[in-house]
Parts: C-alpha cells; structure tokens; sequence
C-alpha cells in the first residue's frame, strides 16, 4: 500500500517535472534573431538563407532587372504585414511592383525631396516603415551616417536603387545576363527573364553567393532556374513558340 | 431643445451644379444617392444602379458624389441664416439645424422665425433654388421631429405645436431612420424591428425604454429615444472641461485650403486622443477660425455615431473650403484654428480588429507619413490606387495619403476587360517623361505603322539619346484607338516591345509619327 502510494508520487513529481520543462520551453524568451530579419519570398532564400537583416543597407544593381529584383526583395516583408516606402523614385512601375508581390494598399509613394531635406524625410519614414526604397542622391551627404545609425536602431532596411550615393553598403546584390524569352521578331510578347543575381556583403555575408533566377517566370512568379530551365533557354532567341513550349515542359518536369 | 431644421431637398444634384428641369442623379459607389425631380418622374430613384438608372432615363446625366462640393456650396446658406443666430449646426450638407428659443422670441414666434429663414435662404440660393424644390422647414422639440416635420412634404413650411411632438411622430414608419440619420447604420435595426412587428415610431416609443435597450443595446436605445420625441444623445450634463479645446496658430497665414485642412487633420487627431483618454466621444463640434483681419468664424458640425478623427477633419477641410470659397466669406488668411468638443458623451466603445482591420504597424506608418506629408506638402505623398486601363501607367494611379476614401468606386474599373491591354508581366520602370527615340530599320529607314496596324519593315536599331543599339528580338506593333467617340481625349498609338542587344526591353509607343520609350523592363 505503501509503496503504491509512493510510485504514485514518484509519477506526479515526475508529470510535474515535465511540465515545468516544457513551461519554461514556452517561457524562455523566443529565438530573438528570427525578430532581427525580415521575411524574404521563397525564391531568393538560396540568396538569403538569413533573409533580409534589420538595420542594414542594401544596394541593388547591375543591369536590366535590377528595379524588379528590389521590388523582389521587399516582397517577403510586405505580405507579412510590413509597410513599404519608395522614395524619389517617381518612374516606378507601380503595377510591376502589385505582380513582384508588393501589397499595394502598404506601399507609401514619396516624391523627391530636395536634397538637403532628403536625410530628413527618409529618417522620418526608417521610424515605422520596415522597407524604404531610396534612389538616393549622388555625392556625399552630411547626414548619412546618421540615418544608417536611426535605420540600424528602428530596425529598418534600406534598399538603394541602382547607386549607394553616400550610404555605407552592407549588401550588395548585382544582376547581370538579363534573357528574355518569349519575343521573336514580331510575333509572341515578353513573358520570362532569366537573370543570374550575386550578392556580397560585409562579414559573415561577405562570401558571394549566385543564383539563376526567373524574374519573372513563364507562369509570371519568381523561381530559381534550374539545369533543365538553361537547356530550354539556349535556342530562345531564334524560335520563340518552340521554346516557349520546351520551358513549359521543362516546368513540368 | 425645440430646434428649427432647414432642409434643402436633393443637394447634392443642386450642388453639382443641375438645370432645372434636367433629369441629374448624383452616384455614389455605383448607386444613385440623390436625383432631380425631372429624373425622379422618369423612375429614377435612390439606392439604383447607375446603369440601371441610364436605362430607364437615357438622357440622365450622372455626377460622381463630392461631400466636399455639397459643403462648399452651402455655406453660402449657412452664411445668410448667421444673422439670424450665431449658432447654426450642420449635420451634413444641405441640412442645417439651431435652437429656436432665442431667434423665436426676438422675431415674434416660430412661426414668424420659420418665414423668416426660408425667405433669407431661397435670397442665398438664387437661381439655384428652382433646381430641386424650395427649401423646407420644419420646427419640433427635437431636430429629428423637426427634419421629419420639413420633410413632410405638404407646405415649405411645418411647425408641430410645443408637446404634440410624440403625436406627430407616432404614425412615422420606422423606416425614416435611416434617411433622416445616415450615419447611424440603423438599417439592420429597422429591418429587424419591421420582422418584430414594430413597424411605426409610436409602436415603438410604445415599447419601455429598457427592454429595448436590453435587446438592441445602444443603438437601440438611441432609436427608442429619438422615436419617443427626446434627444437622442445620452449627454453628459458636466460642461465639457477646457482642457479638451485644441487650438494651432497658423504662422504664415493659410491662404489655401489643404495647408489649413493638413493643421486640422493634426488637431483633430489630437483631439480625439485626449477625448479617448478620458474614455469619452463627441457628438458635436465647433470649428472656429480667426484671419488675420481679425475675422472671427465659427460653425458646428454635428455627427450621431460619435465623431473620428478622420470625420472631423473631413468636416474641417469641408467648412474651410466653404469659408475661403465663399464670397461672403473671410478676407485675409486663417491665423488660428480652434476645435472645442461642443457636446461629449461616455464613448460606447470601437474594438480594435483581432483579425485584419488595423494593425499597431498600420498606425505607426499613418503617422509617418503625415509628418513626411509636413515636411514636403500633401501631394508629395501618395498611396497607389488600381484602376483600370491599357497602358502600364493607366492602371495604377496615385492618390494623396488622406484623400483616398475607402468604399470608393474606381473608375475606369479594374476588373473591366481591357482588350489590348499590355500584357504581363508589366514594367518595373514606367518613364514619368517620355523619351524620343529613332526605329529604324535595316536599310536605314524609319519604321512605321500604317492605318491598318501593319508596320513597314522589321525594327533593326533604335537610338536614343544619341545611343544605338542593335534590336535583337521585337514583338507588335498592338494598336489602340482609344476614346475615338470623344474629340479631345481620342488616342491613336501603337506599341511595340524591342529587346536590344544588351538584354534589356523596352515598350515603345508611336504617337504623331514619333517613337518614344513608354517604359523599361527594368
């Protein structure tokens, strides 16, 4: 009887020792660096396994594609909840940035400021908007240590457009061999580009990572172009429609 | 409080500037809100569809709805009745409302006092009184009783004796609720209310006040008292504490509307944050302005429901615009800006969205880009709005954060079928100037499109900016011929995409026999 009474306890000192432990699992403060970065879309994780890291500055260049690539980048954010400014970019397609993923009901369109009140603004806005798109302007510029320091402090990311001007890059993404597909001469219309995108950064970033990219795809959404997709894309130029069928089916396969 | 309405039948076709005897209907998300009495004998009614209501009147000329145009054009009414008394209260525009006890006794009667305002009003509406009927007033113990009185519909003028108010009241249908207090979305409750068998406000008045309030809660209550010929608002009786009335200085003066309507959007958000700390809200407000003459404004707006932030800086950038339009109005800039709570009651409460709705984010962004709106003026900041058309440009348009509405109708509509649309995926680089460029082709020659849409000879380089580049890949030309019934807006273009050499697209556009760039596939 008495030893019964003991298992009894044992087993309840047991339960309850397993319950602390899975309430302090519950309690301990949750991974603190997930909160440190922002989603990006399924595509471009090879590029960014961490995604996009609070507080940094990114830089985007290269040649056709760079502007849909930022729009890209910006994307994850967005459809999390994030609020999106571009600022001085007034020749940004807005309807490409609704199809690149951008929720266009949490995008803020800024005119150009003048330049000496351009730090000013951005600054306003790095307080509350996770993604500020910036052409920012050429030369140097008195405050731009400042707004890299109250970006890194609010936790926002900026993604200059083309040209860094004074800012101090901490990732640099360049997109190069622009192919279209789709176009012959005179028949079909634009429906996929393959780009292939770099990017390198400072510290732990700092080794360049390369990535073939749909930007768009044939379907119209982003994805990493694989061996199969270059096979297809080799005759492009010269027979559109045919290869316009070889990337559906290599999609398929 | 007996209280004298003056109403204006269908002000917003008056408003929007109708002929008399022209059939006219204002549209508001796609339905008919107001229509001209021309329109009305041709079964055009309230609540239609637009394109149902074309049909029925193919000479209707409809109007989109401009709260903003209706306030505007009737201040000058307003205007007229301020020499009567310093107190006059707009609910909304064309319906002005003010206590009779003072005015009544001075001018010998309600009566007298009823004669009065209709005669200095048909003199401040002019011509534009013949539009949609005279304007009608109506005196009752309440100002619910008493826009009901005035719209009666029998004289120009109704004046129900003091205490026969609940008499006059008791054979009303119920379903007057809504039109007589729009902003109340008492529509669910009448509806249910008329399932119950409770189809007049006698029937209802009839019903004790707690019951009512136990089964429709505040709404309800509110119903009931406004039915039973009380005040609808449960006010407080405290006078309303000084510290609520939030005041700007304006240094320069505001000589334009959206730089002293952006002070007001500020004040008003202010305002409704120390009303929220005290756990209270406004049913009516005063909006008081001072020039730098010296001038003293000041007009009430009142709102059932309780007014937001935004419904008073709405009704701020409304009555500013009405004062500086007007004629009669100001004669120097506005130098000070005062909103005081005229009347406050306990807030009954709005529960933040738990899922969708507003997030902390949304409101940390709203606040953002009002200050950026400060620093570079409220058209540098713009929210994008999609609409319909061909061109990538047509499709999203820009619209200043704070102006955009929501509930609104877009148009052209975005999901119309645009035959010729350029087709996706849309460019990320739409030029806001276009650029000249020379198509040539492989002898040379320029390219062009004939009326037929057939082009002359394969695109070899194109040049601009003195650059040639060699085109590798090109598709079209697509040629539109847009709005061809109307002479000034008609566009004949066609566009062509050209890949060059380097890889990049670009959509070209010919227009007048030149070629520009449109946009880049950036």
């Amino acid at each position: 009887m008495a030893g019964g009474a003991t298992a009894l306890r044992e087993s309840a000192l047991r339960e309850s020792a397993l319950r602390t432990t899975a309430l302090s699992e519950r309690v301990r403060p949750v991974a603190l660096a997930r909160e440190q970065v922002l989603p990006v879309i399924a595509p471009l994780t090879s590029l960014l396994p961490q995604g996009l890291i609070r507080g940094t500055t990114v830089v985007v260049d290269g040649t056709s594609g760079a502007t849909s690539f930022a729009l890209a980048l910006a994307a994850g954010a967005s459809q999390d909840g994030s609020w999106i400014a571009a600022v001085g970019i007034p020749w940004l397609g807005l309807a490409a940035a609704a199809e690149r993923g951008i929720a266009l009901d949490r995008l803020a369109v800024i005119g150009a400021p003048e330049r000496n009140d351009w730090a000013t603004v951005v600054a306003a806005l790095v307080d509350a908007i996770d993604v500020v798109l910036v052409a920012p302007p050429k030369g140097g510029m008195a405050d731009a240590r400042r707004l890299a320091a109250r970006a890194r402090e609010r936790g926002a990311v900026l993604v200059a457009l083309r040209t860094s001007g004074a800012l101090t890059v901490d990732l640099r993404c360049t997109v190069t061999d622009a192919q279209w597909s789709g176009v012959g001469h005179g028949s079909g219309h634009l429906t996929a580009r393959r780009v292939t995108v770099s990017a390198t950064g400072r510290g732990s970033a700092a080794r360049v990572r390369t990535t073939s990219l749909w930007l768009p795809g044939p379907d119209g959404t982003m994805s990493v172009c694989d061996e199969m997709d270059e096979c297809a894309e080799v005759t492009c130029v010269v027979h559109p429609q045919v290869v316009h069928s070889h990337v559906v089916h290599a999609q398929a396969g | 409080m007996r209280t004298l309405v003056l109403c204006c039948p269908d002000w917003s076709v008056v408003a929007a500037g109708a002929e008399p005897e022209q059939p006219f209907a204002v549209v508001h998300a796609n339905r008919v809100v107001a229509a001209s009495p021309a329109a009305r004998c041709e079964a055009v009614e309230i609540g239609l569809r637009r394109r149902e209501a074309q049909s029925r009147c193919p000479g209707l000329v409809v109007v989109a709805a401009d709260p903003a145009r209706d306030a505007r054009a009737f201040e000058p009414v307003a205007i007229a009745l301020d020499a009567l008394t310093p107190r006059i209260e707009l609910t909304r525009p064309g319906r002005l409302a003010f206590a009779t006890r003072g005015p009544s006794r001075y001018f010998g009667g309600d009566h007298a006092l009823a004669e009065r305002v209709v005669a200095l009003a048909t003199e401040a509406l002019g011509g534009r009184a013949d539009v949609a009927g005279p304007p009608v007033v109506g005196v009752a113990e309440t100002a619910f009783a008493a826009e009901l009185a005035a719209l009666s519909g029998e004289a120009q003028m109704r004046i129900v004796v003091s205490g026969e108010t609940d008499a006059f009241l008791a054979p009303i249908p119920t379903p007057v609720f809504p039109l007589v207090e729009p902003d109340l979305e008492l529509d669910e409750l009448v509806d249910l209310l008329a399932r119950l068998g409770v189809r007049t406000l006698g029937q209802l008045a009839a019903l004790p006040a707690s019951d009512v309030a136990a089964r429709f809660g505040p709404l309800g209550a509110l119903a009931h008292l406004l039915a039973s010929g009380r005040e609808g608002r449960l006010l407080d009786e405290r006078p309303v504490p000084l510290d609520l009335i939030v005041t700007a200085e304006l240094d320069p003066p505001a000589e334009r509307v959206d730089h002293a309507a952006f002070v007001a959007k500020a004040l008003a958000d202010e305002l409704h944050a120390r009303l929220d700390g005290r756990g209270l809200a406004c049913t009516r407000v005063a909006i008081e302005a001072e020039t730098e003459h010296g001038e003293h404004l000041a007009r009430l707006w009142r709102h059932e429901g309780g007014l937001t932030p935004a419904a008073i800086a709405e009704r701020a950038r409304w009555q500013l615009d009405g004062w500086l339009q007007s004629s009669r109005g100001p004669t120097g800039g506005i130098t000070m800006l005062r909103l005081v709570p005229d009347e406050v009651g306990a807030a009954r409460g709005h529960q933040m969205g738990f899922w969708g709705g507003r997030t902390l984010a949304d409101e940390r962004a709203t606040r953002a880009l009002a200050r950026v709106q400060g620093l570079l003026g409220v058209d540098a900041v713009a929210l994008p709005e999609v609409r319909g058309g061909r061109a990538p440009a047509e499709q999203v348009v820009l619209v200043p954060v704070g102006l955009a509405e929501p509930g609104r109708v877009m148009e052209p509509a975005p999901d119309a079928p645009w035959p010729g649309q350029v087709p996706a995926p849309l460019p990320a680089a739409v030029h806001t100037t276009r650029r000249a460029v020379d198509v040539l082709d492989r002898h040379g020659e320029p390219v062009v499109v004939s009326g037929r849409g057939l082009i002359s000879g394969p695109p070899a380089t194109i040049t601009a900016d003195g650059r040639v580049e060699d085109v590798s890949a090109w598709s079209g030309p697509w040629v539109f011929d847009e709005r061809w019934w109307d002479a000034d807006e008609r566009r004949r273009q066609a566009r062509m995409q050209v890949v060059t050499a380097s890889g990049t697209a670009h959509l070209l556009v010919l227009e007048h026999r030149r070629w520009w760039v449109e946009a880049t596939y950036d």
